[in-house]
Parts: C-alpha cells; sequence; structure tokens
C-alpha cells in the first residue's frame, strides 16, 4: 500500500489538530497534531503513560478532549456524542481484550451491530453477512455458537476483528492487537491484519508495542513524546531520529531481533 | 440512524432471460444496498445464467458474499465474473474464507423435553449444592479450629477491614430500618388492642418481637442483602482475574485467607448489630408510644423493664451467629463457584443473596418452633 499512500499525500481520513487532553493537572496531550491517510496502517506507538489510548479513545468521542479540533473524513466532530454517532457506523473498533458481550454468542456480537444499525436487513441475510465476517476473520462457521468465555485470546480477537467488521467501515482502530497472544499467534493476527486491510482497502489506527506488528505490516508510525506526536514517517525514517526513547525502543535488543526476522522472512 | 449513501439506489441486478441469460450486476455492491441485492439474488433461484460483474463500481465485503453466491449458482470461476482489480482482490479474499458457509443450524429440542431437563438440572444442582455447601462447611470449620490453635494465622487487618464493611458501614441502615419498623410494630398493636382498652400491651409486643425475632432477623436479612452479595462479587471477581489460583500456587489456603476474615468478622458483628437493631426497635416503639398513644417515658421504660428477661434475649441473640456463618459462608462459596465471565460474576451473586435470605429465615422458622417447644 506505499505507493497508495504516498499517491494521497493530502488525502486524510482522520486530521487531527492541537488535540488538548489534561486530567487534573496532569497534561498528556498538548496541541498535538496527526493524519491517519487513506489505505494506510498508521501504528502509534510510545511509552507507557504518554496517551496512546487517550488519543483513539478521543478520537472514537469515548472521551472529551479538553481542547482541539478532530476531523473525520473531512468532517468536524462537534462533540463526543456526535463522535460516537458518526464513528460508531464509520468505523471499526478491537478492544484490547476484544470486549466481547460475556453473554452473547460469537454469532450473536457479530451480528449486533447490523441489528442496531441496519434492522431492515433479514434475520437470515443478517445471519450469513455475520458468518462470512467471522469466516473472513479466519474463524471456522461452527466457532459461532459458542460463548465468548470458550474461546482462547486470539480467537476472541479474531472474533472482535468480524465484529468490528460487520458494519464495513472504512476506518479501522486497534488497540493493542497482538498483546497477550504467543508469537506465532501474533504473526498470524498481522498476517490476517495485512490480508483484510489491501482486500477491504482499510485506513487502519493502530495502537501497538508489538516491534513485530511494525517490522511487518505498517506503513507509517506515530511516536507520541513530550506530549505531542514527535514524528510521523515510514519506519526508516523513524529510526533515524535523534531522540532518547526512540533510540532504547528501535535499537534495543528486540528491535534487533525484529528486524533481522523481517529482513529474513522479506 | 440508518447507513444511508447517496448513490444507494444505483445497484442493481439486470437479467435478460432471452438469448444467452445475461446476468448484469451493475453499481454499488456495499452493505448499504445488500437487502435490496439480496432479494434479487434469492428472485433468481432456478435460472440459468451467466453473471458480468465488470460494471460494478463498488464493492465491500458483503456484496462479494453476494457475488459469490451467484457465481457458485451459475457455476463461473472468479476470473470470467469480469472483475478487476481491487475488487477482485476483495471478493478472493472473501471467496477464500467463505467456503463451508452451509453449516446446519444447531437442532434445538422439542419443547417438553426442555422443560423436563430443566427441572431435572435443578434437582441436582439443588442436591449438588448442599453437598458443596457442607463440604465448604465442614473446611472452614476445620480451618477456624487450626486458627483457634494457631491464633497467629489469622489474618488480622482483613478481620478488621471486613468488620468496618459488614457492621460499622451497615449500622446507620439498620438503625433507621429498625427504628421504622419497630415504631410501625407499635402502630398496628396499638390499633388492635385499644379495642381492648390494651394499649398498654403495646410495649410487652414491642419487647417481645424485637428481643426474639426481629431485632436479629432484621439484621440477617439486611446483612444477606448487603453482605452475602458483596462478599460474592469480591471472591468473585477475584476468581475471573485468577487471582485464586495465584493464593492457591504462593501455598496460601484461601479458606484462610479470604472466607475465616470474613467469616469471623461477620461471627462479631452481627450479634452486636442485632443488639443495635434490637434498641433502635425498642426506640422507634417508644417513639409512637409517647408521641401518639398517652403512654409516658417512664411507664414505658418500666414496663420494659418488667417484659424483659434475659430467656427472651438468648432467645433472639443465639440466632446470631448462625445466620452469621451462613450468610458469610454462601456468599464466599457462592464467589468462589464463579466461573470467569462478568455475567458468571452476577449469577452468582444473585444466587448467594437468594440462598442465604432463604436460609435465613427457614432457619429463624425452625428456631421459633424449637423455643416454643421447650417453652422459653
Amino acid at each position: 500500500m506505499a505507493d497508495n499512500a504516498a499517491n494521497n499525500d493530502q488525502d486524510a481520513v482522520i486530521r487531527v489538530r492541537g488535540l488538548e487532553n489534561r486530567f487534573g493537572n496532569d497534561v498528556v496531550h498538548d496541541g498535538l497534531d496527526l493524519d491517519v491517510r487513506r489505505g494506510e496502517i498508521l501504528a502509534v506507538v510510545g511509552g507507557s503513560g504518554t496517551g496512546k489510548s487517550v488519543l483513539m479513545r478521543s478520537i472514537l468521542g469515548l472521551l472529551r478532549p479538553s481542547g482541539g479540533r478532530i476531523e473525520v473524513f473531512g468532517r468536524q466532530l462537534r462533540d463526543s456524542e456526535d463522535a460516537q454517532q458518526f464513528m460508531s457506523r464509520r468505523a471499526g473498533v478491537l478492544f484490547q481484550d476484544g470486549a466481547l458481550f460475556s453473554s452473547l454468542t460469537v454469532l450473536e456480537n457479530v451480528e449486533l451491530p447490523l441489528k442496531t444499525h441496519r434492522p431492515d436487513i433479514s434475520t437470515q441475510l443478517r445471519r450469513d453477512l455475520a458468518r462470512s465476517k467471522i469466516q473472513l476473520a479466519g474463524l471456522r462457521a461452527s466457532t459461532s455458537q459458542k460463548m465468548p468465555s470458550e474461546l482462547s485470546g486470539g480467537m476472541r480477537k479474531r472474533v472482535a476483528l468480524a465484529r468490528a467488521l460487520a458494519l464495513e467501515p472504512e476506518l479501522l482502530f486497534l488497540d493493542e492487537p497482538t498483546a497477550g497472544l504467543d508469537p506465532i499467534g501474533a504473526a498470524d493476527f498481522d498476517r490476517l491484519l495485512h490480508t483484510l486491510q489491501r482486500a477491504l482497502g482499510l485506513s487502519v489506527f493502530l495502537i501497538t508495542h508489538d516491534l513485530d506488528t511494525l517490522y511487518a505490516i505498517c506503513d507509517r508510525i506515530a511516536v507520541i513524546a513530550d506530549r505531542q506526536i514527535l514524528a510521523a514517517a515510514p519506519l526508516s525514517e523513524i529510526e533515524k531520529l535523534d531522540h532518547e526513547w526512540i533510540r532504547s525502543y528501535f535499537h534495543g535488543p528486540r528491535a534487533r531481533a525484529a528486524r533481522q526476522q523481517d529482513s529474513a522472512t522479506g | 440512524m440508518r447507513v444511508h449513501d447517496p448513490s444507494a439506489d444505483k445497484a442493481e441486478l439486470v437479467f435478460q432471460p432471452d438469448g444467452d441469460g445475461r446476468l448484469t450486476a451493475r453499481g454499488d455492491w456495499t452493505l448499504a444496498n445488500v437487502e435490496r441485492l439480496n432479494n434479487q439474488v434469492e428472485a433468481l433461484s432456478g435460472q440459468v445464467f451467466r453473471l458480468d460483474a465488470s460494471g460494478i463500481s463498488r464493492l465491500d465485503a458483503s456484496g462479494a458474499l453476494l457475488l459469490e453466491r451467484l457465481l457458485c449458482r451459475s457455476g463461473q470461476a472468479a476470473a470470467e465474473s469480469g472483475l478487476t482489480g481491487q475488487w477482485r482482490t476483495l471478493f478472493d479474499a472473501v471467496d477464500a474464507a467463505c467456503d463451508d458457509r452451509h453449516e446446519p443450524e444447531p437442532q434445538r429440542e422439542p419443547q417438553w423435553r426442555q422443560i423436563l431437563a430443566r427441572i431435572g438440572r435443578a434437582m441436582v444442582e439443588i442436591a449438588q449444592s448442599t453437598r458443596e455447601l457442607m463440604n465448604f462447611l465442614g473446611i472452614t470449620v476445620h480451618r477456624f479450629a487450626r486458627t483457634l490453635v494457631q491464633p497467629w494465622r489469622l489474618r488480622m487487618t482483613s478481620t478488621v477491614y471486613h468488620m468496618e464493611q459488614t457492621g460499622l458501614d451497615a449500622a446507620p441502615l439498620l438503625i433507621l430500618l429498625s427504628g421504622l419498623i419497630g415504631a410501625v410494630v407499635a402502630f398496628l398493636g396499638a390499633t388492635v388492642l385499644r379495642d381492648f382498652g390494651a394499649e398498654l400491651f403495646v410495649i410487652d409486643l414491642v419487647t417481645f418481637a424485637f428481643l426474639r425475632e426481629f431485632g436479629v432477623l432484621l439484621t440477617a436479612i439486611l446483612m444477606a442483602g448487603r453482605t452475602a452479595s458483596a462478599f460474592c462479587a469480591q471472591i468473585g471477581m477475584m476468581k475471573s482475574r485468577e487471582e485464586i489460583d495465584a493464593i492457591r500456587t504462593l501455598g496460601l489456603d484461601e479458606i484462610e485467607v479470604l472466607v475465616l476474615p470474613r467469616m469471623i468478622a461477620l461471627l462479631i458483628t452481627l450479634p452486636l448489630l442485632a443488639f443495635i437493631a434490637t434498641i433502635a426497635g425498642l426506640v422507634g416503639g417508644l417513639v409512637v408510644s409517647v408521641l401518639s398513644l398517652d403512654i409516658n417515658l417512664t411507664l414505658y421504660l418500666d414496663r420494659v423493664q418488667q417484659t424483659m428477661t434475659l430467656k427472651h434475649y438468648l432467645v433472639g441473640v443465639l440466632k446470631a451467629p448462625i445466620f452469621a456463618v451462613v450468610i458469610a459462608l454462601i456468599g464466599c462459596l457462592e464467589g468462589l463457584r464463579v466461573e470467569g465471565t462478568a455475567q458468571s460474576v452476577g449469577e452468582h451473586t444473585t444466587t448467594a443473596v437468594v440462598r442465604s435470605l432463604t436460609m435465613v429465615i427457614v432457619i429463624n422458622a425452625l428456631a421459633a418452633i424449637y423455643f416454643m417447644e421447650i417453652g422459653w
């Protein structure tokens, strides 16, 4: 997708300008700017407590920013309620542990967004659509009758991905999708994400700590530090930046391993 | 609320039955149009056709699912459909994922069998949970006895914390409830006894009621609602976050760490609360007697002193430790039976309250009969 992203340099689906977030005396964001371009996978990285999740929650309208402007698809979000309304139809969200509704089966979980926003779709078709999303997320159709508590962590994330895709969003938000997965499961999930992103033409906002994910699938990387976006650029440029956190993050032993693995697998 | 795309009306499926049976798909094959397109697809059943999808201007996974069905029926390969570029990539992804989509729906049992099965399950469950409760009682008594011999094993901080939570914090509410019920009992008694000119016996009624039954029963009911649920939810959350497993792997005993402090706290606070409730009930009766029944304060206190004997008080307060054990054990046991999910925590909390309430009232009734028989 690199060429695609380059072509649409001005084509930002999310435009965050001058975002401020403070909790009491604690300033999390101060004049933060960020663009997510159409059809790219943007990874947001940063140390613990730098406000990655706060940024995502602000864009989604789950949290009211103290100041600043957020535009999604060229439409400025007036307030958090407006944002929630708008985002619930145009964006899919995958929360850290899946956030599946534990009282519903897998199929019912995936059906729920369709049921809420598209009551005109017949039950049979809705089930078929939900089932196809479950399969798209790489699960067998027989999983659909299970309860979330019967699933492994990796499967729960896949169901959550299927639910996030149910309304055919153009935007996908992921909060640490590979956290808590074993390396093989994490690599599988990365691959699935990449395939789906290409096939469905999604723009992806991804919070991660996983260096393998960064090297394997991300088009651009935004680094949050000192209450702002320090840089948002392809990995090769970010690595060259001279900043303490970036150095220790990208040039530590784990980063070297991830880079080697990436160049080995192509 | 609905996603409304202005271009939504463009999507269509045109079928020319005569000639070569060409079926042309045009427009936006997206979720916005999926219901209408599906109806058109369904209407084609039994027809023979060749699909031409080159006119599709937008496609998403929902539209691709319908296309996949059409191609499946016409027996065409994806390459012959006229789909190109990005849409072809999307279609292939959906096509590859959805091959076993005709999974049979699970069969449902007939209604009468479901009802019978539920009754049976409930019976087995009652038997099982009674056994579990007995088992749990046994273990806890064993740990309790061990703590008596080795008192340093007792978790002092935790015990005091729970005494505050279950005792001190519940006291204001309990005083309010008992006081009001004492007042109501006095009113009720006065209404009946006035006809016999025996209004004075209102005092006897309130004293008897609160010493023997209401003081401790009200406390136990409040504790069953307030404390059993709290114990169950606390331990249940710990169970679902694997904290109980952590306790075990650290070589600690969850009964000793979690259950004993709660039970001992309740053993101490419930009799104390019952005493407070009794006093509050008597005061409630007193207020009504003095203010609206023309019984003066001295007379009330004098009469209470005459009626009140140690025997009556013991009938009430002897039940308190039993209730304390029942409430604490049921609350903790239900908490330990939680399995993983938030829903399970809710279910078990309900069970804990219902069961401890039932047990309290049943035990109270049995005790009333017993004390009556022995003439107390």
